[in-house]
């Protein structure tokens, strides 16, 4: 029997984490080839244990839990407590063994866990309600759609209390489902990959051991935040990846450039993540302040009595945070800057895993955006429309730019906001689908990009390249099919998730999201331009540059074609139902929804069908892009010079090619006009107030202290210790005299001193 | 029975004590007044114990205080008599008015 290793995910960073401090302290000594051994081998183990994971978790998917082991489960999700919890077993026992079919015990026991918790404690009770009322209602949906094909099956959340503060457990545990598990393996894949690129890609730097040590440090930190069993906990892995992706941006800092990039992305990351703990910490009080678990707010979102207004508000604030961290515009601007790291950290980091950190947030916490932004009965709200509207802006500044990365990274946004709007529009699936499908064939662009780089004299700059693909064929192919499977042809990766969103846009909840859905038409076809632009730039025509360009070597070119590989057939881990009249079995089709959509805690989602004259459009549209972009920039057709003759056209290009003027805005109009004033308003505050407070409590203390020391120390208490010392010496000068030394005259004085008490002692008493 | 002669005979006794501790200058003649008052002192205690105890003359607490009294005194004199040795010793003389070394 295989160990249930959805008891123990927390291995899987711990032991990223082991690699961490391993390469941290040995790494120096152990040599570069020893460094990166313990980085790959490492990274290995976690991926097997994340199939492992994902593994185990379809099968329990296919299996469900029922009985006692569900009611287990329910309560551990619930995070209610172990007391309460206890209670709720031993009922549901009796329950079980009364009524023998299993999906109505289960159903059995959601309402005894909330009627048993009534009369435990009372906050957990109120929890336990909402949940076991969300839970028949979400098992009614999902029954009438699957009819009845799977019951609700609880994630495995494992937690200990990290620290008790006024009788609120700080837990630390790990939440296993199917997003959790997509995500480790997705992390894992891409992570080893890039390790194994990084050998010969940083070959021979002079931080080859940091850079190993950071790569080990990240990836542990990702782990840990899918992982997260609550908020509190996302919010130390978030900032984790922020750290580690500040220190590898930076990786080669002697040049200004990269430190300022590295900044950039530091800084830009902090504006979000204000909001990202004030929505944390409003989540937190909204779902009645016990617990920060994620489920538990999950629970209350949808459960009857959420506070929609304090909700909306959290979500923004949460949002915050996933506009910063998953370049949504405004605060996209460190994306591109952050291209000035190493390549394949680009591909790891700021493609494919660390970006969607916030859209595993939206994903993670969907109750809660689907809530409180109402997304199951509008047609337009802030999320979807700052997802469809990045999505458009980051295609557009993609076309202006000549550095390879740079597109890359625009395209990254581009599609963020794709997922992000996705997510908006209620097509949970289709959202984290594409973030999963996309996390692939942009690490391979990104890897791909980074081999064409090291070919090419490490210059990005796409006027400097071209005619590549006779020179470096490996590279080329896994190339195209990575840009295909971007722009969404048939049968590539893009194609399925890019055609699930748009499906999704349309048919909406209640109703469509035509604006999205006009959204994402339009970047269907910018993608698809932009990356062919970049394609014929590099590969095609005559070589411009000076170096003389070769294939990379084996180490560099494998990870490229796995990458590709996994371009191409994990589309259709979400094959849909029916496509155009083609209908494949039951157990074949949406097997991505299947696994990785929550059933537990999760808004009731209507999900879209395939929907044919979409896909058509869209494929027509993106057939198009390419074409067009073939014609401009391969067969040097259309309206070239364009920008020199039209005063229109000049003015586009002039304003995509300073990015909006948004980084204009933020540095010389925001943080200019806010420093100078800023600095003079606080030199004046310091000069005259903190300084007039010091000063004045300074002056006070002195003449509090020249009169302390004058009138009482010099002369109260000196008078006295001076006074007492001279009073006995003259007293003593007194009466030294009477000490003459003769025996004699003491017992004169005695005897006399004896006679008078003695006359007292006869005369007077 | 009458104590009167007994206590005019300590008194005498102990005046002259007191002349002879005053007035001497010779250290062991002060030292022999010393016991001259004392001896009064002991007379005293002897003639009040028998006047008190008159009708108990088992009870002889006031001879057996003037036993204790000779004890002490002839230890007193022994300590006495080795401190004006040594003054003896030191300065050859044991007038009492030439040590005056606790002059203040």
């Amino acid at each position: 029997m295989i160990p249930n290793i959805l008891d123990s995910a927390w291995l899987v960073p711990a032991i990223m984490a082991a690699s961490f401090l391993l390469i941290l302290f040995f790494g120096k000594r152990l040599g570069t080839r020893a460094t990166a051994g313990i980085g790959i081998t490492a990274v290995s183990i976690a991926l097997v244990l994340s199939v492992c994971v994902a593994g185990q978790w379809i099968n329990r998917v296919n299996n469900p839990p029922t009985g006692a082991k569900l009611a287990a489960d329910v309560i551990a999700s619930n995070g209610l407590t172990p007391q309460t919890g206890r209670n709720i077993l031993g009922e549901v026992i009796a329950t079980t063994s009364e009524s023998g079919e299993t999906v109505a015990a289960g159903a059995g026991i959601r309402a005894t866990s909330g009627e048993s918790a009534m009369s435990g404690a009372s906050s957990a009770a109120a929890v336990a309600e909402q949940a076991a009322s969300e839970g028949s209602a979400t098992e009614g949906e999902h029954g009438g759609e699957h009819g009845g094909e799977h019951e609700s099956v609880p994630p495995i959340v494992h937690a200990t209390t990290w620290f008790t503060v006024a009788g609120i457990n700080f837990e630390v545990g790990t939440l296993v489902d199917g997003l959790a598990a997509m995500m480790l393996i997705t992390v894992c894949i891409i992570s080893l990959l890039v390790h194994i690129y990084s050998t010969e890609y940083l070959h021979g730097d002079i931080r080859f051991t940091h850079y190993y040590a950071f790569l080990s440090l990240f990836t542990a930190s990702m782990l840990f935040y899918v992982l997260s069993s609550n908020t509190l906990q996302m919010l130390v892995g978030w900032e984790l990846v922020g750290v580690c992706s500040f220190g590898l941006i930076g990786h080669w800092w002697e040049e200004k450039k990269n430190t300022d990039a590295a900044l950039k992305a530091f800084l830009t990351n902090r504006v979000g993540d204000m909001g990202l703990i004030i929505g944390v910490v409003i989540t937190f009080f909204a779902a009645g302040a016990t617990s920060f678990n994620v489920l538990h707010i999950n629970e209350y979102a949808l459960g009857g009595q959420a506070n929609t207004a304090l909700l909306l508000v959290g979500a923004l604030c949460l949002f915050g945070g996933v506009t910063s961290k998953s370049g949504q515009f405004p605060l996209h601007t460190w994306l591109p800057d952050a291209m000035a790291g190493p390549t394949p950290v680009s591909a790891l980091i700021h493609a494919a895993t660390m970006v969607v950190a916030g859209v595993y947030l939206i994903a993670r916490l969907y109750a809660v955006f689907f809530t409180g932004l109402g997304i199951g009965s509008s047609s337009l709200h802030y999320v979807a429309f700052i997802g469809g509207f990045t999505t458009i802006i980051g295609g557009l500044l993609a076309f202006v730019q000549t550095d390879l990365k740079k597109v890359l990274a625009y395209s990254t946004i581009s599609q963020l906001g794709y997922m992000v709007m996705a997510l908006g529009v209620g097509a949970w699936t289709a959202g984290v689908f594409h973030l999963f499908t996309h996390a692939f064939f942009k690490a391979c662009l990104f890897l791909g990009a980074g081999s064409v780089s090291h070919a090419c004299h490490h210059t990005f700059d796409m006027r400097e390249m071209g005619g590549l693909r006779k020179k470096m064929p490996i590279t080329h192919a896994t190339f195209l099919v990575a840009t295909l499977a971007l722009a969404g042809i048939f049968p590539l990766a893009g194609f399925w998730s890019k055609d699930e969103i748009l499906a999704g846009a349309n048919a909406g909840q209640q109703q469509a999201y035509t604006l999205m859905l006009i959204f994402g038409l339009i970047t269907a076809f910018l993608t698809a331009a932009y990356m062919g632009r970049a394609y014929w730039m590099t590969f095609w025509g005559e070589y411009r540059g000076h170096a003389h360009p070769h294939e990379s070597p084996k180490v560099i070119t494998v990870p490229l074609i796995i990458l590709s590989v996994c371009a191409v057939l994990f589309g259709f881990t979400n094959f849909p139902k029916s496509f155009f009249g083609l209908q494949l079995p039951g157990g074949v089709t949406t097997r991505f929804e299947h696994y990785v959509e929550p059933t537990f805690a999760f808004p009731p989602l209507q999900h879209a069908e395939f929907t044919p004259w979409l896909a058509v459009v869209s494929t027509i549209l993106a057939a198009g892009g390419l074409f067009l972009a073939y014609q401009y920039y391969e067969r040097n057709r259309g309206p070239h010079g364009l920008t020199q003759r039209s005063t229109v056209a000049r003015a586009g290009y002039t304003f995509l090619e300073n990015k909006y003027y948004l980084d204009v805005l933020y540095t010389d109009i925001i943080a200019a006009d806010t420093k100078g004033p800023l600095a003079r308003a606080s030199y004046w505050f310091n000069m005259n107030v903190l300084d007039g407070v010091v000063n004045g409590l300074g002056t006070g203390a002195r003449k509090i202290a020249g009169f302390v020391y004058r009138d009482i120390d010099q002369l109260v208490l000196d008078g006295i210790v001076n006074g007492s010392g001279s009073v006995s010496e003259k007293s003593g000068q007194i009466l030294r005299h009477v000490q003459t030394g003769r025996v004699q005259q003491y017992a004169a004085i005695l005897f006399a001193g004896a006679v008078v008490l003695a006359g007292v002692f006869v005369f007077v008493i | 029975m009458l104590v009167n002669q007994f206590l005019l005979l300590g008194a005498i006794l102990f005046c002259i004590g007191v002349y002879g501790v005053l007035a001497r200058r010779n250290a062991v003649l002060v030292l022999m007044s010393i016991e001259l008052i004392l001896n009064s002192v002991n007379i005293n205690l002897v003639a009040f114990g028998t006047m008190w105890h008159v009708t108990d003359p088992g009870n002889v607490s006031g001879q057996v205080f003037a036993l204790f009294v000779i004890a002490i005194a002839a230890a007193e004199v022994g300590v006495g008599l080795a401190i004006v040795l040594l003054i003896y010793r030191n300065r050859q003389s044991i007038a009492i008015d030439d040590v005056d070394l606790m002059k203040g």
